[in-house]
């Protein structure tokens, strides 16, 4: 019997009513709810806005006035906002919790950021307007300019590209017309491309034309100096290397890599989506990079926004920096102006090699990321590098007994595991990934890097309390012991209590339903 | 600093965890020559008040669309968007996580992704659209990679239709790629270009843009006819996607791929990005899309849920052999174009559309009675192109030098092109009230 309180109301929990699983009748399962798609919404008659009907005119559509229904479901705004509400609380989110996928660096997204992206001088501003208009909008995108050259120590930028990938598919362009330049563009076919790479470089590389080579790894999770070396030749056209690299760790050798790629006449583009393990510290110039890319959307914190948008602004060295795309912002003494046609390049002396995309670049990723960047500071950023590599550090020294690493450290802003440690114990890596979704956490990256076997790679960032990644070291170590004293069920099946359990991705893939169809009108009855 | 929970003490206690006695030991695998002692030259740690002052003083000395009579498209439009849409895409839930990679804690967003591509596949009129690209014109470049899969053709046509910047995106991918383009000179509105005869035995696809640059409607279903008999695609750009709410999707006039630019719905404009490519296709296409799909399954207790699909096209898994490079994408730029459009629905798009009609028609009627004005379309959806007594180039800076924001010289995007140095693109949304029109008339009068 529960007690009550004095409105007779019980004030502890009786738990003897039911035991274990519940099923609801909504399928509900209190605040998780189940939401049908919009489409199932359709309420014909109801609108989510309101526009009266224009004044009667005469159009001007000639002959192509749309015809018949688009199918678009009809649903009214207290709806819509359901909608999206009960959506949203089915994501796991980096404001929710620690989530540490490695190469990715889900950091705190601080909200000034939005707002700053919101004021009207920049967001509500066109790309198009007379330059006249925008020179504050220039100004911000030199300033963000500035603020990259410097941290990079590299002289050329360009900020047009959308996201990383786009960003390594400008920074290959830029040493495809540098090649081009010295004549040696057909000669040179070949890029080299550590086995450990992201999936992007090899497919930039390719789009380009090149022929990826693969540099195997060493035993300590780097490159292979000599074997990297050997393959060197008058045909190379770049090496693609990302550093710190993605077994999270610092490529030693990297100077003298450098050093070998430009004496073999070829350019180093290095992969920086890593940039966070290092901003402040070193300076990829110094290291003797020619091109490389930087996700505003990783070290620089705007948001992921569920898979974008992204920003990959590129900087570029000395020998490659007059080859930079279009568009560019230079200052004068009447102010910003920005260069946009090969034109006004030609007047300008530069041999810009092309145009990656209709307008300036991510505009609204800028100013977040120069928000970030202003607030944290010279010093501020350097401590960013430096507390993600003590987190990483810490849990990766505070695991390494429980779970299985297959490097010595130190390592950088991530640490990677792979799953020795799960070996006989029938769990693999997927299910131990699955396993920490109950425990309330997004699962690190999986089976990547593809040079460890199983791998799970961890990147706490720098905006984890040490109270939070504790509970988090605490949480595998207890999943890991599990594990090997063959509480199997925990992890095989698992996860139990997310908005859904595993989904069959094969179903999936092998029947593609890519859109949603009203349901076929039921045979009419004789 | 405040984005730092780590307290002195924490990093003590963590670097004996480790057994290192300074976080600088962390960095011994870095080369001597390239460590930093002291900090890089820019300036140091500021509280929000000075980066709100800082950033503010910026953007003060834009003139913001909305702060003006304002006409400006060609490629990037100003509409209203509802208040619900910036509120909902701000949700931490929404706007913090990541690319949906754990279905079982992301249904949020792929679900919303499948109702964007359902969306966009109904509006343009096609079987299939991808969970978008970057943006139009980058999402064109790669409609015309995948034509040449498709086909296994290596020659491109653009019309003189296309935006010249969309043109050029797909130029540099195209030379880099060492495929071969036609370019066709600007087809202005007052003329009528034979894409047809362009088309051979060697042509993989053609791209059209309707609306075209200049504002024009143009019928794809001859063309579609002219391509699909020798072999080839049609891929139809349509930059202003608030026009498929009132004229016929390229979908039904036989266009095999459909690019389009989604800025117009639920976004604005931020000085040219972020925005969201559409990318729609026949069902038959599909292996050779570019980017994320989102597909239907069920979960191990038989329930409805979503995951990312199809991905052996994907640079993830196929490196040197994806159909494209692209990860991220344009998630959260989806996320404001399906709720925008949800809110709109059927009737609301299809409403807006023609307000949207409208008003491009009131204010080409009244600017054509400026004299020296000629306007050269026949059929326009909310923009439309002008030729002026003058350079139009300074009648735009004359024209904002009296607070008006009145379009795209087509020089601007066109340089050295001297059938167009008197062309002036106009659009008009439903943003724009009589005054606003009246106040361009008035100053365009005196200007020219």
């Amino acid at each position: 019997m529960s007690g009550m309180n004095r409105q007779g109301r019980p004030s502890s929990i009786d738990n003897t009513a039911h035991g274990g699983t519940h099923s609801t009748f909504t399928g509900n399962k209190a605040l998780e709810l189940e939401e049908p798609l919009l489409f199932e919404l359709d309420n014909p008659g109801a609108c989510g806005v309101d526009f009266d009907e224009p004044e009667p005119f005469t159009s001007r559509l000639g002959s192509f006035e749309r015809q018949g229904r688009i199918g678009l479901a009809s649903v009214s705004e207290p709806e819509v906002v359901r909608h999206f509400v009960r959506l949203s609380s089915k994501n796991y989110s980096i404001d929710a919790g620690l989530y540490p996928l490695g190469s990715c660096t889900m950091k705190h997204n601080p909200r000034l950021n939005e707002k700053m992206a919101r004021l009207p001088g920049i967001g509500d501003v066109h790309p198009l307007q007379p330059q006249q208009t925008v020179q504050g909008a220039l100004e911000l995108m030199s300033e963000l300019a500035h603020w990259l050259k410097e941290l990079t120590g590299m002289p050329g930028v360009a900020l047009s590209p959308k996201a990383g990938a786009h960003g390594e598919l400008c920074g290959m362009m830029a040493i495809r017309a540098a090649l081009t330049a010295r004549g040696e563009d057909d000669q040179r076919s070949r890029v080299l491309v550590p086995e450990s790479a992201h999936g992007t470089n090899p497919a930039t590389a390719a789009l380009l034309g090149y022929k990826v080579d693969a540099i195997p790894a060493t035993k300590d999770g780097r490159v292979d100096l000599e074997a990297f070396k050997a393959k060197l030749g008058p045909d190379v056209a770049a090496i693609m290397l990302t550093n710190p690299n993605t077994c999270g760790l610092f490529e030693r050798d990297i100077v003298e890599i450098a050093d070998a790629v430009h004496e073999a006449g070829a350019y180093f583009y290095c992969d920086g989506a890593n940039f966070n393990a290092i901003v402040g510290r070193v300076r990829p110039g110094d290291l003797g990079v020619d091109a490389m890319h930087i996700n505003l959307h990783k070290t620089f914190s705007t948001p992921h926004g569920g898979g974008g948008p992204g920003a990959g602004p590129v900087v570029f060295s000395e020998a490659l920096a007059p080859f930079a795309p279009l568009p560019y912002v230079v200052s004068g003494k009447d102010g910003f102006r920005i260069v946009e046609t090969e034109e006004a390049a030609k007047a300008d002396g530069t041999q810009p090699f092309g145009r990656m995309t209709a307008f300036h670049g991510q505009m609204g990723m800028f100013v977040r990321a120069l928000a970030y960047m202003m607030s944290h500071g010279s010093d501020g950023l350097r401590q960013v590098a430096e507390d993600a590599v003590l987190n990483a550090n810490y849990v990766l020294a505070s695991l390494k007994d429980d779970m299985s690493a297959p490097f010595e450290g130190p390592c950088m802003h991530e640490a990677l595991f792979d799953d020795r440690f799960l070996k006989g114990t029938g769990v693999e890596t997927l299910d131990f990934a699955k396993a920490m979704i109950d425990e309330g956490y997004h699962p690190m990256t999986m089976y990547f890097p593809l040079v460890v076997h199983g791998a799970l790679l961890i990147e706490p960032t720098e905006t984890e309390s040490k109270q939070s990644i504790d509970l988090f070291i605490a949480t595998l170590k207890d999943l890991a012991r599990a594990a090997k004293s063959n509480d199997k069920d925990r992890f095989t099946g698992a996860p139990y209590m997310s908005p859904r359990r595993r989904l069959d991705e094969t179903a999936a893939a092998r029947k593609p339903v890519l859109r949603w169809a009203p349901p076929m009108p039921a045979q009419a009855a004789e | 600093m405040r984005y730092l929970p780590l307290t002195e003490t924490d990093r003590r206690e963590m670097l004996g965890v480790i057994g290192a006695k300074s976080v600088d030991e962390l960095f011994r695998d870095v080369p001597e020559s390239a460590r930093r002692d002291g900090l890089v030259d820019l300036p140091r740690r500021k509280g929000e008040l000075d980066v709100e002052r800082a950033l503010g003083r910026m953007a003060a000395k834009n003139v913001a669309a909305g702060s003006v009579p304002f006409f400006v498209g060609a490629g990037a439009y100003r509409h209203h968007v509802p208040a619900s849409v910036d509120h909902l895409i701000q949700r931490s839930e929404f706007l913090t996580s990541y690319t949906p990679y754990q279905p079982e804690i992301t249904q949020g967003t792929l679900q919303y992704l499948f109702e964007f591509q359902t969306q966009v596949a109904m509006i343009t009129g096609m079987d299939v659209a991808n969970a978008s690209m970057y943006d139009g014109s980058t999402g064109c470049g790669e409609a015309v990679l995948m034509a040449h899969r498709v086909t296994k053709r290596r020659k491109a046509v653009l019309s003189g239709t296309l935006h010249p910047q969309y043109a050029s995106v797909v130029k540099n991918l195209s030379d880099f790629a060492d495929y071969e383009l036609e370019i066709l000179p600007p087809a202005l509105p007052d003329t009528i270009e034979d894409v047809a005869a362009h088309i051979d035995d060697k042509t993989s696809c053609v791209v059209v843009q309707t609306p075209g640059f200049f504002g024009e409607l143009h019928d794809l279903r001859a063309i579609a006819e002219a391509a699909h008999a020798k072999g080839a695609l049609l891929i139809a750009v349509v930059p202003e996607i608030m026009s498929l709410g009132a004229v016929t999707p390229p979908g039904e006039m036989g266009a095999d791929i459909v690019v389009g630019e989604g800025q117009s719905i639920g976004n604005g404009l931020n000085f040219g990005g972020p925005y969201v490519g559409l990318f729609a296709t026949r069902e038959k296409y599909v292996r050779q899309m570019p980017g994320r799909l989102c597909g239907e399954t069920v979960d191990a207790d038989g329930n409805r849920g979503f995951v990312l699909t199809l991905s052996t096209r994907e640079q993830h898994i196929r490196r040197e052999k994806a159909t494209s490079n692209i990860c991220t994408n344009s998630g959260l730029c989806c996320l404001a174009f399906t709720i925008h459009m949800s809110l709109l629905g059927e009737e609301g798009y299809k409403r807006l559309a023609r307000i949207n009609h409208a008003a491009a028609v009131s204010l080409a009627e009244r600017l054509a009675k400026v004299p020296g004005v000629e306007i050269l379309n026949q059929a326009f959806f909310n923009e439309f192109t002008m030729r002026l007594p003058k350079p139009a180039a300074e009648v735009v800076d004359a024209l904002a030098e009296k607070g008006v924001l009145g379009g795209v010289p087509a020089s601007r995007l066109l340089p050295g092109v001297k059938e167009v140095e008197d062309l002036l693109i106009v659009a008009s949304t439903e943003i724009n009230t009589d005054a606003d029109r009246a106040a361009y008339g008035a100053a365009l009068k005196e200007v020219l």
